[in-house]
């Protein structure tokens, strides 16, 4: 467990977050959105990224986090998945940083909700905590939600 | 061990496509067993295919196919005729080589079914060659034995001969082809024997001469020694340069096709937002080369779509099989005819539409075609005949299929759809024959037992039409009692890129697919406040004295209806059989658009088909008019649209009536112009006009399109000069041709009466439309008038 893993972080309200840098297609600024009604409430909207159609998911929404108050524009992480494109919607992109395999471990049991079910566990960073991201479950949204 | 795989891959692919080949050649033969050419190609077949799984280690394979040539070569030399078992045992041959090529494929072996049976068969077949002419020698192939003699002429000999011979002495018979090649084209001498031309000695007896110095060419030796025609010569000579031109076609995987035309679809895109951009500029170079780009992308996406076409026959190369196994199963006698073949369609549709059509032919056999007793006894051939026919009509591909048998009777489908509670008795009988027999296309009407009870037709006929109309096509069926049933098919080119009307919902623009469209209705001021009534509640509309059931957009999408302004919008559409009108906030254009599909997230919802990318580049969605009159609750009620449909029907049934577009002329006259005949409505502005010699023209889609002023052919004066032409275009493609109007006013359907005039070229004459005496165009009278389309039957006008 001691090598290193190269992740994409970001944040979403005080939630540092990462992905495996692999998975991540690119990072781009906040696109215009085209809303889909009736779609489930966490898809955000339709962007157009150089002609494929992609489908941006609310991942304040995914981890029952209220709208940012400011009212700023989120910006786009763009994973790459067996079906396609498609883009989480985040407030803030950090750095990419490679981590020790050996700083993990399991989300503590007191975290609760939909956070449990979307973080597989934790980085112990210096001063702070690195969240994984279950991206495959981040991007599930099923229609029932 | 790759490089192997490669070759059998490539055995495999040629092999499928030879059997297809097989089937129909054998069932030609069995209708003429004097058919030499056919017979030959099918020897040529069964010969290359032994050949080439010899040498690829397939010993099965080789030894069935090897039992089938020798059988084939007997029949080829006339020492046997064709006859209704041989017939058998040879397609039996057939399917038991697919079904090994098909274990080679999955498993990479043949099998442990050695077809022992099968091989019996085809030996005992040959066998009765020997009885009946008991000289008969054991059946080596004939070519076989003449193979070698060419085979030994083309060493040594004269240049000048290797031509006749073809050079290819390396293809003795019984030699695999390279298999990274197509077969060179067979020797001469060898295609004469197999013709049946030539006896296998004088061909040895000519190569022989040669060989003695005779400076000849093969072919005059035996045109010389009277061993053969010199027409027969002649032809055998075209069909072995023939034979060459495989090598002008490349297999390309479909995979390269498919991401060919998404990157034309981009390329389409970026042009749009490109002449966006340059129509905000006055640069005239920019403009001249944006103009160029877009012509050039739009032959673009037409040529990478006609590589994606394929032949309508590639799904139908099955069904004269189908019909006689199906036939005999039944005791039925019945064959297939097949017109326009070579029609071509998007391969995604062709694979659509296979499933259906194999559907319906399956019917025309089990139901419609009678016994031949019962065929014979009412007057007609015993043998049943099921015609299919395929050609391009405006866009799309009309596909026919009719049979001369037993035909449906209303009567009963009325009494059957009372019966299931479909409709009412009242209702049953004020439909008109044609609207009874398509009730076989409503769900709940045919399920098999009961269906054959009826009339024998419509087994799963719903189901038909569902995936007819997935693909954005049409189904309508037609039939005569006792004389036959017409089914017409009618679907689009492709699906990739598709024509569609945008329009505006609280802000945000969606395509709906202009297959689904039927008209558009504007409700403006008084009339949008009296035009809308409600039935209990469900708000609906009169259209031409027929209630149409109206959906709010923003009502389905948002769960809640907008305070109305005083203009109402109203698309009608036509889905599964429903007619509805959505109301929108406004309507913006028609344009071609490009399918996108959306994102697993988006699957289970029904109201949208896919997504597209606008001139702007934003993202708009597509309406799914099925989804979203399921999701209105308009299919629900299932019974309803029939219902609907017999409601506003007066005594005179659909059929006799006609729908016309109405236009106005000049001050205050009116033209109607029959709606089968206007392919789109389009407004230019009036500086887009230019000239071409005396005539007006516009750019339209990339072509030329000529203008006929109908005021001018009316002889009125009329057109307001300096404002949007309001333009009918009439016909399509190469063909089509704008009749520019003052104004477009409604689209009627009426029972015409029309009073001639005489000497009014270009005008049926007058009739009383919708209350006002109104001129009925005469569309062909009127285009012949004018010079330009005189010439547009000459030259063509594209790009």
């Amino acid at each position: 467990m001691s090598d290193e893993r190269q992740y994409a972080t970001f944040l979403v309200d005080d939630l540092y977050l990462g992905v495996e840098a692999t998975q991540v297609q690119e990072v781009i600024r906040y696109q215009e959105m085209t809303p889909v009604p009736l779609a489930p409430p966490t898809v955000a909207g339709l962007i157009n990224l150089r002609g494929e159609i992609v489908t941006a998911v609310d991942l304040r929404g995914r981890l029952d986090l209220p709208p940012p108050e400011d009212g700023r524009l989120p910006m786009n992480v763009v994973l790459t998945t067996g079906d396609g494109a498609v883009s989480l919607l985040v407030d803030e992109i950090g750095d990419v940083l490679d981590v020790a395999g050996d700083t993990f471990e399991a989300p503590p049991e007191t975290l609760r909700g939909a956070a449990r079910d979307l973080i597989i566990g934790a980085h112990k960073l210096d001063g702070r905590l690195l969240l994984l991201l279950d991206t495959e479950r981040a991007i599930s949204v099923a229609p029932a939600a | 061990m790759s490089e192997m795989d490669e070759v059998v891959g490539e055995f495999l692919v040629e092999s499928y496509e030879n059997l297809d080949q097989l089937d129909a050649d054998l069932l030609m033969l069995e209708r003429d067993p004097s058919a030499r050419d056919t017979l030959a190609r099918i020897f040529r077949t069964v010969h290359t295919i032994k050949g080439t799984c010899g040498f690829l280690g397939f010993s099965t394979l080789e030894r069935v196919s090897h039992a089938g040539e020798n059988l084939l070569s007997l029949l080829r030399d006339g020492e046997l005729a064709v006859d209704h078992e041989i017939a058998d045992a040879l397609l039996a041959l057939t399917d038991a080589l697919r079904g090994m090529l098909r274990r080679i494929e999955t498993e990479g072996d043949e099998g442990a079914d050695t077809h022992e049976e099968l091989i019996a068969t085809l030996v005992r077949l040959q066998q009765r060659a020997d009885d009946a002419a008991d000289a008969a020698e054991p059946s080596d192939s004939a070519a076989d034995a003449a193979a070698p003699s060419v085979e030994a002429a083309a060493e040594g000999v004269p240049e000048t001969l290797v031509d006749a011979v073809a050079g290819a002495p390396e293809v003795p018979a019984g030699d695999p082809p390279p298999a990274d090649a197509p077969p060179p084209p067979p020797p001469l001498g060898q295609m004469l024997i197999e013709k049946g031309l030539v006896k296998p000695d004088d061909v040895t007896f000519a190569v022989h001469e040669q060989q003695l110095g005779d400076p000849r060419r093969l072919g005059e030796i035996l045109v010389d020694q009277g061993a053969v025609d010199q027409k027969d010569l002649d032809e055998a000579l075209a069909s072995q340069k023939g034979a060459s031109l495989a090598e002008s076609t490349v297999r390309v995987d479909v995979g390269v096709l498919d991401s060919l035309m998404t990157l034309v679809g981009e390329l389409v895109l970026a042009r749009n937002q490109v002449l966006q951009f340059t129509s905000e500029s006055d640069d005239a170079a920019l403009i001249a080369t944006s103009q160029r780009l877009n012509l050039i992308t739009s032959e673009l996406q037409e040529s990478v779509m006609k590589t994606r076409l394929q032949a309508v026959g590639s799904v139908w190369n099955r069904f004269p099989r189908i019909v006689r196994d199906l036939a005999h199963g039944v005791g039925k006698q019945a064959r297939i005819e097949m017109e326009g073949e070579d029609t071509e369609l998007d391969r995604t549709i062709i694979e659509a539409i296979k499933d259906p059509l194999t559907h319906l032919v399956r019917n025309a056999v089990d139901h419609g075609i009678e016994t031949p007793e019962r065929r014979v006894a009412v007057g007609k051939p015993a043998e049943g005949r099921i015609l299919l026919r395929a050609y391009h009509e405006g866009g799309h591909v009309n596909i026919e299929m009719a049979d001369d048998g037993a035909g449906m009777d209303p009567d009963r489908i009325r009494a059957k759809a009372v019966e299931k509670g479909l409709l009412s008795v009242d209702a049953a009988a004020r439909l008109s024959d044609r609207e009874a027999i398509n009730l076989i296309f409503a769900p709940g009407f045919s399920t098999a037992e009961q269906v054959t009870n009826v009339s024998g037709r419509g087994v799963g006929m719903d189901v038909v039409k569902t995936n007819i109309e997935q693909i954005g096509g049409s189904i309508d069926v037609a039939a005569e009692l006792g004389r036959g049933t017409t089914i017409t098919i009618k679907i689009p080119l492709t699906l990739a890129i598709i024509p569609a009307l945008t329009v505006t919902c609280r802000g945000e623009r969606y395509a709906i697919p202009q297959v689904s469209l039927l008209e558009l209705v504007r409700l403006q001021g008084d009339q949008a406040a009296r035009g809308i009534e409600l039935v209990h509640g469900a708000p609906v509309h009169r259209l031409r004295g027929r209630l149409l059931p109206l959906v709010y957009l923003d009502e389905q999408l948002h769960g809640a209806r907008e305070a109305a302004d005083d203009v109402v919008n109203i698309v009608v559409l036509q889905a599964g059989g429903c007619r509805f009108g959505l109301v929108v906030d406004r309507v913006n254009d028609t344009q071609e658009i490009v399918v996108k599909p959306l994102g697993a997230q988006l699957k289970s919802v029904a109201t949208y088909a896919g997504a597209t990318i606008m001139g702007d580049g934003r993202v708009a969605l597509i309406l799914d008019v099925l989804g979203l009159a399921e999701r209105a609750g308009l299919l629900a009620a299932g019974r309803e649209p029939t219902a609907d449909l017999v409601e506003g029907m007066s005594s005179e049934s659909l059929a006799d009536r006609e729908r016309l577009l109405l236009v106005g002329v000049g001050d205050d006259r009116r033209c109607a112009i029959p709606l089968d005949e206007v392919a789109r409505l389009e407004e230019f502005p009036a500086d887009r006009v230019e000239r071409a010699g005396h005539d007006e023209v516009v750019q339209y889609r990339g072509r030329i399109l000529p203008l006929v002023r109908l005021s001018a052919a009316l002889g009125v004066p009329g057109g307001i000069d300096g404002e949007d032409l309001s333009v009918v275009v009439v016909g399509d493609g190469e063909q089509a041709v704008g009749v520019v109007v003052d104004s477009v006013l409604d689209i009627v359907e009426e029972r015409l009466t029309v009073e001639s005039h005489q000497d009014r070229h270009g005008m049926r004459g007058s009739a009383v439309i919708a209350g006002r005496v109104t001129d009925v165009v005469d569309l062909v009278g009127l285009l012949g008038l004018t010079p330009s389309t005189a010439a547009l039957s000459a030259a063509p006008t594209g790009a």
